[in-house]
């Protein structure tokens, strides 16, 4: 078999068709599920891993510091130890906390950034299922989370927990309509939902330059909604550290502590993931039309490259709002919503579907 | 634990939470217990004594050289302003002039101390509202005035630079170079505070008509320092009642009139400004002479009462002193400007949301030991 890190769909074809041949298709389809289960739970783990430690460099560098630099070269093995470290916590007990809600809801978190996850596209071929509503279906998965945190701030039996909670639900349900809204003006640049015909679409520019004024609109709306959604800085409201001491999350400990705090950077990379692959033409390369030496230099450059490269760009321009920014008050979070983004967005999808009609989008 | 679940007052119309005295935005161990509805604060009722040491109970055990340390421990930020004040009172009984040389090195670290004492609130202000960038901003500076401080006192934060009738040592000979040169790198680097907060939307929005005080309820809840004169109320001792070389400098008192939380901020930054200004006059000038009155080893100050006030960075701090002719003081009272600042918490926080109250308590720059003592 010949591997080709241009082109991974020969790749996961041999898999498949190596396993089919060794056992009955049911039996295939399993150990596929399997594999990439246990694929998407180890980039999950590492991923994590990684962005937090990003995060602590980032903003050291802000911040005129230098973050973590002791353990390994660079401090880079910081959060592997501050992981282990948190394996071994004691779990503290909550008394008259709801032990079943209390318990599930660090998992509610953590499966509905797994379920996101599932459906992108990393590199050419490789996407562990390419939906033909892969749009809507992240977005379904992605607002699954809040129910956690709800769970959560609801069952600690504390207030501040609570308040925190209440707070996240009322700022992800107004912010979840900005995400898809400016989502969907784009599936009308489209005019497919399907993840991997929309990063085709993007061969020759990508959707940010091809479409546009309300492209931009539609991305900047995006990034700022999509902050808001994975409740970070200045819309962490939820945590509200300075209010809440640390929101929904007060009273766990240990392992189901980091689950949330992992889940939170997971969420940070899957919004900037989705912006990558709807507006910045995902793991396609950087192609301009005619220039045919510049887009064989840009394809010279693995996609799985590019779509982190991307990805994690504008996971930067989050951090770096983040420790910019001071936090928003819950009214003035919800006024920004309501009485800007979202009518700017709904007359943004108007003009895109007007640009779209008169045919101006190529 | 029983109690703990019939507490939860869900079927009442009030939702008490308990800030502190654990809690980050507090800066410190003072206790606020709020009754909240939905968002909304309805009461607040500051609980204080957490550091309570008894300092004005132990000063009637110890000579006046003795109390200068324990001044310190109240508020640690103007740990040198309240040194000065107690000095000013026992010179005062004691009808002792001390030289000029004294008089301008005491107002030059008076100034340093309210400009590192800015800037920590500065500091905390930015991290109370999530900005958590102004912090190392703001600790970065301040560790330059440190370093003077350090050089010149020994001591860092907690100075105990002052003595009865003088200064325990002359200054370090690179004191008026350092102090220089910090003002030279603080004039450039103020205007980047305002450039990462103050002109922030977000920031003014959340601050601007927050927690307003207007002048006449300043005036009756003595209001004094920024929160008084950002409510208008012209309050500064340095203006109205010189001591040390405050007499010898010009300079502004920063007055607003709108008594919101964005306007004591602002008091602060202005206040940066003008203690540069202060500083700059002065530094250059610092006579010759002692930089100590000859005193008696014991201290024994003439029947009677005393009273010296001195604008710390908080407000307007005064000692009270009754002797008897001890050598220790009958009794010893500071007027202890946060205690006096804090008190009208309830009022201006009541109808806000508990964001603003965070915003409100940190726009009053309390320290919690000096409410204590």
């Amino acid at each position: 078999m010949k591997f080709n890190i241009y082109d991974l769909t020969s790749f996961t074809q041999w898999i498949d068709s190596s396993l089919r041949a060794s056992m009955s298709p049911g039996w295939a389809v399993t150990v596929e599920m399997i594999i990439i289960g246990l694929a998407i739970l180890i980039f999950f783990a590492l991923i994590g891993l990684f962005l937090v430690y990003a995060e602590r460099k980032v903003c050291a560098f802000m911040q005129n510091r230098l973050g973590p630099n002791r353990v390994g070269p660079g401090g880079i093995f910081q959060t592997v130890a501050d992981l282990v470290k948190l394996l071994f916590v004691e779990l503290v007990p909550i008394k008259n906390a709801d032990k079943i809600l209390f318990n599930l809801a660090p998992f509610i978190v953590i499966v509905a950034s797994i379920m996101a996850i599932g459906a992108l596209p990393f590199a050419k071929g490789l996407q562990a299922i390419d939906l033909n509503i892969g749009v809507f279906y992240l977005m379904a998965v992605s607002s699954m989370g809040v129910i956690g945190v709800l769970l959560a701030g609801w069952s600690s039996n504390n207030k501040y927990s609570l308040i925190g909670a209440m707070r996240s639900g009322a700022q992800i349900v107004s912010y979840e309509l900005s995400v898809g809204l400016a989502l969907i003006t784009m599936v009308i640049l489209a005019g497919t939902m399907q993840l991997s015909e929309m990063i085709e679409a993007q061969r020759w520019g990508w959707f940010i330059f091809k479409g546009h004024i309300p492209a931009v609109i539609a991305f900047v709306i995006y990034i700022i909604a999509g902050t808001a959604e994975t409740n970070r800085g200045p819309f962490d409201l939820a945590e509200a550290e300075s209010e809440l001491t640390a929101g929904y999350h007060t009273e766990y400990s240990g392992i189901k502590f980091a689950l949330f705090f992992l889940a939170e950077y997971i969420n940070m990379f899957i919004v900037a993931a989705i912006a990558t692959t709807v507006f910045l033409g995902g793991w396609m390369p950087l192609h301009v039309y005619g220039w045919d030496g510049f887009n064989k230099v840009m394809d010279f450059i693995p996609p799985f490259i590019w779509f982190l490269g991307k990805t994690f760009g504008v996971v930067f321009v989050m951090m770096w709002l983040k420790w910019t920014f001071p936090r928003l008050r819950i009214d003035q979070l919800l006024t920004l919503e309501w009485k800007f983004l979202l009518p700017i967005n709904i007359f943004n999808l108007l003009l895109m579907a007007f640009l779209v009609l008169a045919g101006w989008h190529w | 634990m029983e109690e703990a679940v019939v507490n939860v007052p869900l079927e009442q119309e009030e939702y008490i939470i308990n800030m502190g005295p654990q809690h980050p935005s507090t800066h410190g161990v003072l206790r606020l217990v709020v009754s909240l509805k939905g968002e909304m604060v309805q009461n607040v009722q500051p609980h204080i004594g957490y550091v309570h040491r008894g300092i004005e109970k132990m000063c009637e055990n110890l000579t006046y050289q003795q109390i200068i340390h324990l001044t310190d421990r109240m508020d640690y930020l103007s740990a040198h302003i309240n040194n000065e004040a107690v000095c000013l009172a026992v010179e005062k009984a004691l009808g002792i002039e001390v030289s000029d040389r004294v008089k301008y090195i005491r107002t030059i670290l008076s100034e340093l101390t309210r400009i590192q004492s800015h800037q920590l609130f500065w500091a905390t202000y930015g991290m109370d509202l999530g900005g958590l960038t102004c912090f190392f901003y703001g600790l970065r500076d301040r560790e330059l005035i440190l370093d003077i401080f350090e050089e010149t006192c020994g001591g860092r934060m907690i100075v105990s630079y002052n003595t009865p009738g003088g200064l325990m040592n002359d200054i370090h000979p690179n004191f008026q170079k350092r102090t220089k040169d910090f003002i030279k790198y603080f004039r450039k680097t103020l205007p980047e505070y305002d450039r990462l907060l103050t002109g922030n939307v977000i920031f003014q929005e959340r601050l601007k008509g927050i927690g307003r005080i207007n002048r006449e309820d300043a005036i009756a809840w003595g209001l004094t320092g920024p929160v008084g004169r950002a409510s208008g109320f012209s309050c500064d001792i340095r203006k109205h009642n010189p001591y040390s070389a405050y007499d010898k400098v010009t300079f502004n008192e920063i007055l607003y009139d709108e008594g919101d939380s964005f306007h004591r901020y602002q008091v602060r930054m202005d206040e940066m400004w003008e203690s540069m200004n202060i500083i700059e006059q002065l530094i250059d000038n610092i006579p010759e002479g002692a930089y100590a009155e000859k005193m008696k080893p014991v201290i024994k100050l003439p029947e009677g009462e005393y009273w010296q006030s001195v604008e710390t960075a908080r407000g307007e701090l005064g000692v009270f002193i009754e002797s008897d002719g001890n050598k220790y003081p009958y009794r010893m009272k500071f007027r202890s400007p946060n205690f006096v600042n804090l008190a009208p918490l309830n009022i201006m926080a009541t109808g806000f949301k508990i964001a603003d109250l965070v915003a409100i308590n940190g726009s009053l720059d309390l320290v919690i030991p000096d409410i204590d003592r």
